[in-house]
């Protein structure tokens, strides 16, 4: 068995978080009590879950524009969704013959699973978090036309968008950044009104909508 | 195997098809009716808490399991072809229900020339206009002969819409160029949110004629005519690819399923996987015995039955009758055989992303609340000096923006695809972007068919069906010339940039654009050249109905659901009126 290995989140810039836990329990992080956050990894080590924040972040920054994919949870979203059953291409179309130089019209035919490719991406971005920004700009752009760059880019907008139980979205950053509101029981008093003007109700998370424990993909079989 | 004891009908399917056609037999006769779904169970109340864009939009989760089965794709004939290993293109469904649970639920009859396809084109252009390599067919039946089944379906499902032809009469509002209606649609239109309604001002201000979307998430209260009641849509965006957490999207589940759970003819068995139809082989007097399937605990099944219905969608139609060598597969070097032949896939695209300076609220919506525009559609416009024939619609559809899928969209000024100046640009449109999306007829051609796979095989080790198709000059011309009006309407709009859709290259299988998927068993009036009679019963096996979107003989631009609808109302009045009297040839 693998040593327990953890990722480790900033809540000081974030005036407390809503973190969802392994078991789908919500508990909200006061940067008053806690510094940091100490997020459990259920796939990557820890040496590589710090290559996936570093490049996540470069792909999806903290910047003057807004928290990023650091402040979001990006990479606990990534390491649980290669953990479940999405990582192991679960419900990807496998036998064989495979084909790697397949035209791009028929999608990915390669036989790597997602799991496989971030496992070699990564070993191919070793260091990566200790360069400078610029090295790092310089480093993504090389890996960029390749499946795992793609992967990383695709996985780090979910990460930054999707429902916070999946662990990304932390405290809804990503939905308030684009003035999502998340699922919304009935929109029918204003979908035909604000014309023109801006409407942003509240975001909330599907479980504060429903009161429900949200039955996530990555604890599946 | 086991045999169980024989029963009058058994329905290999139970999404749309298979459920109406349960529904109609169950209340109407008292014949016993067994319905095979090889999918999970599913309930009309299973959605109230499926908003969950990750798990159900992007992994997925109301559709087929692609690493059980998929179809493979080749271009042409003689290239070795490929499995689509993972959804993309288009987004068969599975368990009760099918695709019908996770659609938009846009209604949109076929326009009436599309019928006689082949005698009107040659009658107005001349034979030598078609594509030469084109297979375009007649269907058998016409509009008129539909119209009746259309408003029982559109009665059915509560569609709200405004007509724009009652008996000839033009309606305003409505869409004037529709084929006539009998009546009204049983409810209004649903609202109509901002960015549709710019589309709305623009199109009308070029002097074409919009009008709003007939859609199945209703805009208010509805009962039909069976006494099942729904609520009005609330606009909350998450329609394609999920159920409906209310029910106001028209489902199986919700407008089919609680009548027939009352009937005790009829039962439902979910996790019974038919593979194949059994049938004398003898050539005097072919007949299905029933059909065999493996159910949920892997047991293998013999289900014997006096008539049989194929329902199971029109890629699991075609691939069935294949695998039961029911009929001779269709071959394109002699032109000979019928089963496979003339696939097709909607011509769908973004013609136009646009973006504008104000936001747009567009996580406000539901699948079919938009506004079209049918002035291009079909041979409504004049083709002598344009290099194409047929055409489509446009529409403004505001489906209800989700983020992962939408996220990341930005004008063609803006270079970077990651990083800060991305961010900045993908955050300020984000609310701010729009498609004028396409939806074009995609005519029959020779060498788009479909066959069994030489290679790849399903879990159980039955071949994959194989695709052969590609785009040919007619839609790639039609696609060039929509685009154009498309940006023309964006401009209108007061977009400040516009990204026109590239072109029609070929048939990229990562694309997603639309499940409209037709063909492999089509109707037609002989049987040398279709599968089925314009009743959908099997030319050649009077006992075996084929039900669904693979009766079409080439793809219109309306969303196939009310034709299919329509035409298995069709088929279940002449089954009750004529086959059940006297079993036998119906055409």
């Amino acid at each position: 068995m693998r040593r327990r290995q953890f990722l480790t989140l900033s809540a000081a810039s974030l005036g407390g978080v809503l973190v969802y836990s392994l078991d789908r329990e919500a508990f909200r992080l006061s940067a008053q009590a806690y510094k940091s956050i100490r997020i459990p990894l259920r796939f990557f080590s820890q040496a590589e879950a710090l290559i996936v924040a570093a490049a996540a972040s470069c792909i999806f920054p903290s910047d003057e524009a807004g928290p990023g994919a650091r402040e979001a949870g990006v990479t606990v979203y990534i390491d649980r969704q290669l953990a479940g059953p999405w990582g192991r291409d679960r419900h990807r179309y496998t036998q064989e013959p495979f084909d790697e130089n397949a035209p791009k019209e028929f999608g990915y035919q390669g036989q790597a699973t997602p799991r496989q490719i971030y496992h070699q991406g990564l070993k191919e971005l070793k260091g990566f978090d200790r360069l400078g920004p610029d090295e790092q700009a310089r480093k993504l752009k090389q890996i960029e036309a390749t499946v795992f760059f793609s992967l990383l880019r695709q996985n780090t907008i979910e990460g930054m968008f999707c429902d916070p139980t999946h662990g990304g979205n932390i405290d809804l950053l990503g939905w308030q950044l684009i003035g999502f509101p998340g699922p919304r029981m009935s929109n029918f008093d204003d979908v035909d009104k604000h014309f023109g003007e801006a409407f942003r109700p509240k975001p909330a998370s599907l479980h504060q909508v429903t009161g429900r424990k949200v039955r996530a993909s990555e604890d599946q079989e | 195997m086991k045999t169980l004891p024989s029963v009058d009908v058994v329905i290999v399917g139970g999404g749309w098809t298979g459920l109406l056609m349960a529904k109609e037999l169950g209340s109407r006769t008292t014949l016993s009716v067994v319905v095979l779904e090889r999918g999970g169970p599913r309930n009309a109340d299973d959605y109230g808490d499926d908003m969950d864009e990750l798990d159900y939009a992007i992994r997925f989760r109301m559709m087929q399991d692609a690493s059980q089965e998929t179809v493979t794709l080749r271009h042409t004939a003689s290239q070795r072809a490929l499995p689509l290993r993972q959804h993309a293109s288009f987004f068969p469904g599975a368990g009760v229900g099918g695709a019908g649970e996770h659609w938009n639920g846009e209604f949109p009859r076929i326009l009436p020339d599309c019928f006689a396809l082949l005698s009107n084109t040659i009658e107005k252009y001349g034979a030598e206009r078609l594509p030469e390599d084109h297979s375009v067919q007649d269907w058998g039946v016409t509009y008129d002969e539909l119209e009746p089944h259309y408003m029982r379906v559109e009665t059915l499902l509560g569609i709200s819409g405004k007509a724009g032809n009652i008996r000839g009469k033009q309606m305003e509002g409505g869409n004037i160029f529709e084929g006539w209606r009998s009546a009204e649609y049983p409810n209004p239109p649903v609202k109509i949110p901002y960015f549709s309604a710019l589309f709305r001002d623009a199109a009308k201000a070029l002097g074409y004629h919009p009008y709003p979307i007939p859609a199945a998430t209703i805009s208010q209260v509805y009962t039909n005519p069976d006494g099942i009641a729904r609520p009005g849509c609330t606009y909350c965006g998450f329609c394609e690819r999920f159920g409906c957490m209310i029910g106001a999207k028209a489902q199986p589940t919700n407008t089919l399923l609680p009548v027939i759970q009352k009937r005790k003819n009829v039962s439902l068995r979910t996790g019974a996987t038919v593979r194949r139809i059994v049938h004398d082989t003898a050539q005097s007097g072919k007949r299905a015995r029933g059909v065999s399937y493996i159910d949920a605990s892997g047991q293998e099944i013999f289900q014997p039955a006096e008539v049989v219905f194929l329902a199971s969608w029109t890629l699991n139609n075609t691939r069935l009758l294949l695998l039961s060598q029911i009929g001779e597969p269709y071959d394109p070097a002699s032109g000979k055989g019928t089963v496979g032949r003339n696939l097709t896939h909607q011509v769908y695209y973004p013609a136009a992303t646009a973006f504008f300076d104000k936001p747009l609220n567009r996580f406000m919506g539901s699948g079919a609340a938009g506004v079209r525009v049918a002035d291009f559609d079909g041979d409504l416009f004049d083709h002598r000096g344009l290099p194409f024939l047929r055409g489509g619609i446009l529409l403004a559809l505001s489906l209800g923006f989700r983020p992962i899928a939408n996220f990341g969209v930005v004008p063609q000024s803006v270079k970077p695809k990651w990083g800060s100046e991305w961010k900045k640009a993908a955050l300020h449109y984000y609310d701010r972007t729009g498609n004028i999306v396409f939806h074009g007829e995609h005519l029959a051609y020779k060498g788009n068919f479909m066959d069994l796979d030489p290679v790849y095989k399903d879990h159980l080790g039955d071949p994959l069906l194989r695709f052969t198709l590609d785009w040919r000059e007619n839609e790639r011309k039609m696609a060039e010339f929509a685009t154009a009006k498309a940006v023309e309407i964006a401009r209108q709009m007061g977009a400040k940039e516009v990204t026109p859709f590239p072109g029609l290259r070929s048939y990229d299988a990562t694309r997603s654009q639309s499940t409209h998927i037709q063909g492999g068993t089509i109707m037609g009036s002989s049987p040398d050249r279709s599968v089925v009679n314009p009743y959908s019963q099997h030319w050649q096996v009077s006992n075996l109905f084929v039900l669904g979107g693979s009766a079409f003989p080439q793809n219109a631009s309306a969303n196939p659901t009310p034709t299919i609808l329509a035409l298995t109302s069709r088929t279940a009045d002449a089954v009750v009126n004529r086959y059940l009297k006297n079993p036998s040839a119906l055409a």
